[in-house]
C-alpha cells in the first residue's frame, strides 16, 4: 500500500526539530532512516499528520572517541557504524550486533538512533545497547538529559522519550583489552527479525577470573533486558562449563516470552538458555582464557 | 506543506525535475513520473528487495524512501547499468548463468550485487549468498544467481 497523506518538513538543525515537535506534539513523527517507520506508514498502521525528516541534520552524523567512550550521532547510519574501524576495534560487540540487522540495503539507510527509538524488543541494537549499558542523549525544550537502558525501554515499541524530545547521541563504552564479547541470534533466515538475540560481555580480572558479566536478551520479553541473576553467578568466578550452563538456565528462566507466529513461548525460553550458554562460551574464548 | 514539492535529482546521469506530493514513494516517482519502469515494486515494505536502487552509490530500498527525500541525490537504476548496447559484466553473467527466470527480482539482484562487488571484489560463495539474501527470488532458487555473482566477480577482476 501507499502512505496516507501527511505534511512534510525537513529542518536543518536540532533547534528547529525541537520547536516543531513542541508545536505539533501529538501529530508529528520523526523520520530518520525510515526502515521501520516507512513500512508502518505504507501499511497505514501509522498515519502521522506531520513528518519531520531529520536526514538533513548532518550535525548528528558522526562517530568519535571521548576518553573511554564512543559517541555516535543519532543519525549515523547502521552500515557506517558496522564498518567503522574505531567501533570494530573498541566496541566490537556493537559492530557484530549491527551485522545482523536486516540486509545491507536496510543498514545503508537505517540509523542506530532510530533503531533504539523504535524499541523493537527483538532489535539487535537495543539488545547490544543493554549489554553495553550505554546511554542515549535526548534533547527537548527544557534542555538535554542522558537516559540508561533500564529507564529508556518501557515496553513493546515504547520508550521514555517525551513527544517533544529528540535522541541526538548514543554513548557506548570502549571495551578494555581482553574483554570477552559475543552477539548471537536465532532467526529463520539471514536478515529476519531475531527470534532470540543474545549479547554477552565478560570483563576480566588480571588473574583470569571474571570481574563482571553482562548478559542481555532480546525477543523474549516486552523489552530487551539484562539477566541479572545469571550475571551474578559468573561475577568473581573462574568461568567453566558448569557455570556457563547455570547462567544459561537462569537467563532462560528470566525470559518473559510470548507465543507468536515464529515460535512458541516455550521454545523461545528453551532456546534462550542454549543461546546464552553458547554466547558465553564464545565470549570466554575471546578473553583468551577459554578453551 | 502537504502540497506538492519541487525536487531536482540526477538519475543515471540525467538531470530531472519533478513535482511530488510528500507521500509519493521514490519507487513510484521513478516509475510513474520518470517512466523508468525497470525498477520493480514488490512488497512495499522493504522485505523483497525488488525495488533496490543505488542512492549516491549505496543500495537502498526505493519503497522505503519518499521521492522528496531524493532531492539533490544521484541515483542509479537498472536502466543505468549498461553502457548503451554493452551490458554490464554483472548483467552478462546473469544472462550467461541463467540468473533469472521471470525477471521480477532481477533489477534488485543486479544493483545489490553491484554494490556488493564494489565493496568485496573477491567474495567467497558464502559471502555472495549472504549478500543477495535480502532480495527474494521465487522462481529459480538462488544457485544460478550465486553462480552469476561469482562469475561477474571473476570478469570484473580481470578488467
Amino acid at each position: 500500500m501507499k502512505p496516507a497523506a501527511f505534511d512534510y518538513i525537513a529542518p536543518k538543525t536540532v533547534e528547529e526539530v525541537i520547536s516543531l515537535l513542541t508545536t505539533h506534539e501529538d501529530e508529528a513523527k520523526i523520520l530518520a532512516g525510515g526502515q521501520s517507520l516507512m513500512p508502518i506508514m505504507n501499511f497505514r498502521l501509522g498515519r502521522p499528520g506531520l513528518l519531520i525528516d531529520i536526514n538533513g541534520l548532518d550535525e548528528l552524523d558522526y562517530i568519535k572517541q571521548q576518553d573511554d567512550h564512543l559517541l555516535i550521532g543519532g543519525l549515523t547510519r547502521e552500515r557506517t557504524v558496522e564498518r567503522s574501524p574505531l567501533v570494530r576495534d573498541l566496541c566490537p560487540l556493537l559492530s557484530q550486533a549491527i551485522s545482523f540487522v536486516g540486509h545491507t540495503a536496510i543498514r545503508n539507510r537505517g540509523t542506530v538512533g532510530g533503531s533504539l527509538v523504535h524499541a523493537d524488543p527483538s532489535g539487535e541494537i537495543p539488545t547490544a545497547f543493554c549489554a553495553l549499558d550505554g546511554r542515549v542523549k535526548a534533547v527537548g525544550p527544557d534542555g538535554e538529559r542522558w537516559i540508561d537502558p533500564g529507564e529508556f525501554f518501557l515496553t513493546f515499541l515504547t520508550t521514555s522519550l517525551e513527544p517533544t524530545e529528540l535522541l541526538v547521541e548514543v554513548k557506548v563504552p570502549v571495551l578494555p583489552q581482553g574483554t570477552g564479547w559475543s552477539f548471537m541470534e536465532l532467526s529463520r533466515r539471514v536478515g529476519d527479525f531475531a527470534i532470540i538475540g543474545v549479547a554477552t560481555l565478560l570483563f576480566m580480572n588480571g588473574d583470569g577470573t571474571c570481574r563482571e558479566a553482562r548478559i542481555a536478551l532480546g525477543g523474549v520479553a516486552p523489552t530487551p533486558f539484562r539477566a541479572e541473576e545469571a550475571e551474578e553467578v559468573l561475577a568473581g568466578q573462574a568461568i567453566g562449563e558448569e557455570l556457563i550452563s547455570r547462567a544459561g538456565e537462569l537467563a532462560g528462566e528470566a525470559a518473559d516470552a510470548e507465543d507468536d507466529y515464529h515460535a512458541s513461548a516455550e521454545y523461545r525460553q528453551e532456546m534462550a538458555k542454549i543461546m546464552v550458554s553458547r554466547s558465553l562460551r564464545q565470549a570466554l574464548a575471546r578473553t583468551g582464557k577459554g578453551n | 506543506m502537504a502540497q506538492r514539492q519541487r525536487i531536482n535529482l540526477k538519475v543515471n546521469g540525467v538531470e530531472y525535475e519533478g513535482e511530488v506530493e510528500p507521500r509519493k514513494l521514490l519507487v513510484d516517482f521513478l516509475r510513474e513520473d520518470l517512466e523508468l519502469l525497470g525498477t520493480h515494486v514488490g512488497c512495499e515494505h522493504g522485505v523483497c528487495g525488488a525495488c533496490t536502487i543505488l542512492l549516491n552509490g549505496k543500495a537502498v530500498r526505493s519503497c522505503l524512501m519518499l521521492a522528496v527525500q531524493a532531492d539533490g541525490a544521484e541515483l542509479t537504476t537498472i536502466e543505468g547499468l549498461a553502457q548503451g548496447a554493452q551490458l554490464h559484466p554483472i548483467q552478462e553473467a546473469f544472462h550467461e548463468h541463467h540468473g533469472l527466470q521471470c525477471g521480477f527480482c532481477t533489477p534488485g539482484m543486479l544493483l545489490t550485487s553491484h554494490e556488493f562487488l564494489q565493496e568485496n571484489p573477491s567474495p567467497t560463495r558464502e559471502e555472495a549468498k549472504k549478500a543477495i539474501s535480502g532480495v527474494l527470488c521465487r522462481c529459480t532458487g538462488y544457485k544460478q544467481v550465486i553462480d552469476s555473482v561469482m562469475a561477474a566477480a571473476e570478469t570484473m577482476k580481470n578488467e
